[in-house]
């Protein structure tokens, strides 16, 4: 039986004195709302706060104040019988290589679980919604998964105490495909790790969407590409998945929106 | 951000993880005989000795030169300043003595405490002017790691906000610097067990102070894999009217660590027996925490809990009367013959 969940934030908006950064407003009445999700059959919620690198960016205030607003809104979420799925997304924009979001990302982690250390949030009733640790879009340097898959558990095993249960990873703006292989390199990585490791995010959905198009008629194509995928990530997060190679073009498209703010 | 600027080289890291490592290496603990010239004296005193530098010599040769059925009982043996620099009988250098049974060196660093203007009596710990310095010739001398003791205490109004900031960065700077020696500092935030709180209150402080240590050395960008903790159990106040059971400490324990400490660090050296390394053992001497381990002060037993964690599919369940169902990938111990114990990568970048 699958749990249903409520995204409660009410999206971002900037922060004054810093250079396109932002915080993610949704904290009025979120007692009352999480109340009624809960009684309306809601188990989970899902916060986003969005950061992004540049040579100036994320900044102190930046960081400071995302791991605030995600602690204080996973610690209303638990005072409902809501777990709350924490999601400090760094995006993909930008030239940075592997190194510098590993180094962002471990950053970024280390003040959201602090925040929620303040905020006396139970990890045992949380989950981490990361970026897996990946170089910018517009690097000129490739990186194999093994190399993305190594920089994200090591980063992770810096950061989230083994209390967290598990870590769905964003997808985002990687291609379907892309986010199942390094799903699946993750979870082979030889590091030790205590947390699930699995997928949650628009990779999911997007062929699906494509193939449905707007048109009834293609309910069953639709649903037989989502089937296909959720098969596919079920396979990457216990590392039992090998690409066919038949995956099509449609699989391998970046799904890359440049600074994505839903 | 600024961009990265990296603390340790690969190599200073591949050194660091190592020793770490083989300090807590399966089976493996601490003899912590880094008692300064002052507390020395109330151990030999209790048995009639006069506190000489003969004497203090003599006993630490004791321990050093024992039979080789130490040699699988201990990973590192950490000394006072003065022990690094006296000799066995034969003329060998104590760390030589040390290395010769196969263990590494370890070196109490720290100044000890002083006190925290406008607290009630709450301190810090000193220790860094020349630190740098000092772990470089200690490295030299042949130590590999290092030891440095903060100290906070439970009352209604402590710690307090400054006291566990300020030991935490403390902790940080202190590691950082012998890092840059290539020595693995033991990082030792010690939660005194004086007091009449309970099992919970000792939890909750501990789960605080443990959140503050690891932001801190995140914060001076520490090397978690090349680093140990020395926490203490939790455990309720010495003055508590309510017992625990071990088991109850050891889940106590296990859960605060869970919640705090990263995988990254390779292990976790309990101080047995419950109380300040700096007092004599007593005859109330709380019961230990983890079942069948000797009680015996002076000795920390490493215990490699929440970090290392095996996927064998051949892992052991540990004895009933443990909760399987609370903490069900800790519980569980690697069978010897799981192919990756030998290989445990440390992470990328090096």
């Amino acid at each position: 039986m699958a749990h249903a969940s409520a995204s409660v934030d009410k999206g971002v908006v900037p922060l004054a004195g810093t250079n396109g950064e932002t915080m993610t407003q949704g904290l009025d009445g979120l007692m009352e709302h999480c109340a009624q999700y809960k009684k309306d059959g809601a188990g989970f919620a899902k916060w986003r706060c969005v950061l992004k690198i540049t040579a100036h960016t994320p900044t102190r205030l930046a960081v400071m104040e995302n791991a605030n607003v995600l602690a204080r809104y996973a610690s209303i979420c638990q005072q409902n019988g809501i777990v709350p799925i924490v999601e400090p997304e760094i995006l993909p924009d930008g030239d940075h290589d592997l190194k510098t979001c590993q180094y962002v990302t471990k950053k970024v982690l280390a003040a959201v679980y602090k925040a929620l250390s303040d905020h006396h949030v139970y990890l045992e009733g949380m989950l981490l919604k990361p970026n897996m640790v990946t170089a910018g879009h517009a690097c000129a340097t490739k990186y194999s998964p093994e190399e993305i898959a190594m920089a994200t558990v090591t980063m992770l095993r810096w950061t989230v105490p083994p209390a967290v249960p598990g870590i769905t990873f964003l997808s985002g703006g990687q291609s379907v495909e892309e986010a199942s292989i390094n799903l699946n390199t993750i979870n082979r990585c030889p590091l030790l790790h205590p947390w699930a490791l699995t997928s949650y995010g628009r990779a999911l959905q997007a062929l699906a969407l494509k193939a449905w198009g707007g048109k009834k008629d293609n309910t069953k194509a639709a649903q037989e590409e989502y089937v296909k995928r959720a098969l596919a990530n079920s396979l990457a997060c216990q590392g039992k998945y090998t690409p066919s190679g038949t995956a099509g073009a449609a699989a391998s498209e970046s799904l890359f929106v440049s600074n994505h703010a839903y | 951000m600024s961009p990265p600027v990296p603390a340790l080289s690969p190599e200073q890291k591949k050194e660091l993880a190592a020793i770490a490592q083989r300090i807590v290496a399966p089976g493996k603990g601490i003899l912590a005989a880094d008692e300064s010239t002052g507390s020395i004296a109330k151990r030999l005193s209790s048995v009639g000795a006069e506190n000489t530098e003969e004497n203090r010599r003599w006993y630490r040769q004791l321990l050093f030169t024992a039979d080789k059925r130490v040699e699988p009982c201990i990973g590192g043996v950490i000394l006072f300043h003065e022990t690094m620099y006296q000799k066995a009988d034969d003329g060998r250098p104590f760390p030589q003595v040390i290395k010769d049974k196969g263990a590494l060196v370890g070196i109490k660093v720290d100044k000890g405490v002083v006190p925290l203007a406008g607290t009630n009596g709450e301190t810090t710990t000193q220790g860094l002017d020349g630190l740098m310095e000092r772990c470089a010739q200690y490295k030299k001398d042949g130590a590999d790691f290092a030891k440095w003791r903060c100290v906070l205490k439970i009352t209604a109004h402590t710690p307090t906000r400054l006291a566990v900031m300020e030991n935490a960065n403390v902790l940080a700077r202190y590691a950082s610097i012998c890092q840059q020696n290539g020595i693995v500092p033991i990082v030792e935030p010690e939660i005194l067990p004086d007091g009449d709180h309970d099992l919970k209150t000792c939890q909750y402080v501990t789960e605080k102070v443990l959140a503050a240590v690891y932001k801190a050395l995140s914060d001076h960008h520490v090397y978690l894999e090349g680093t140990l903790l020395k926490p203490n159990m939790v455990t309720a106040g010495h003055a508590c009217a309510t017992k625990y059971s071990p088991e109850e400490i050891a889940m106590a324990t296990v859960t605060a660590l869970r919640r705090t400490v990263p995988p990254a660090v390779p292990g976790i050296t309990f101080l047995l027996g419950g109380q300040s390394e700096e007092e004599p053992p007593s005859t109330s001497t709380p019961p230990t925490a983890v079942p069948n381990v000797p009680n015996v002060p002076e000795l920390c037993l490493s215990c490699v809990t929440v970090p290392r964690l095996c996927h064998c599919p051949q892992a052991v369940p540990v004895s009933p009367g443990w909760c399987h169902s609370a903490v069900p990938r800790l519980v569980s111990q690697c069978c010897p013959q799981c192919p990756r114990r030998d290989h445990v990568p440390v992470g990328w970048p090096e």
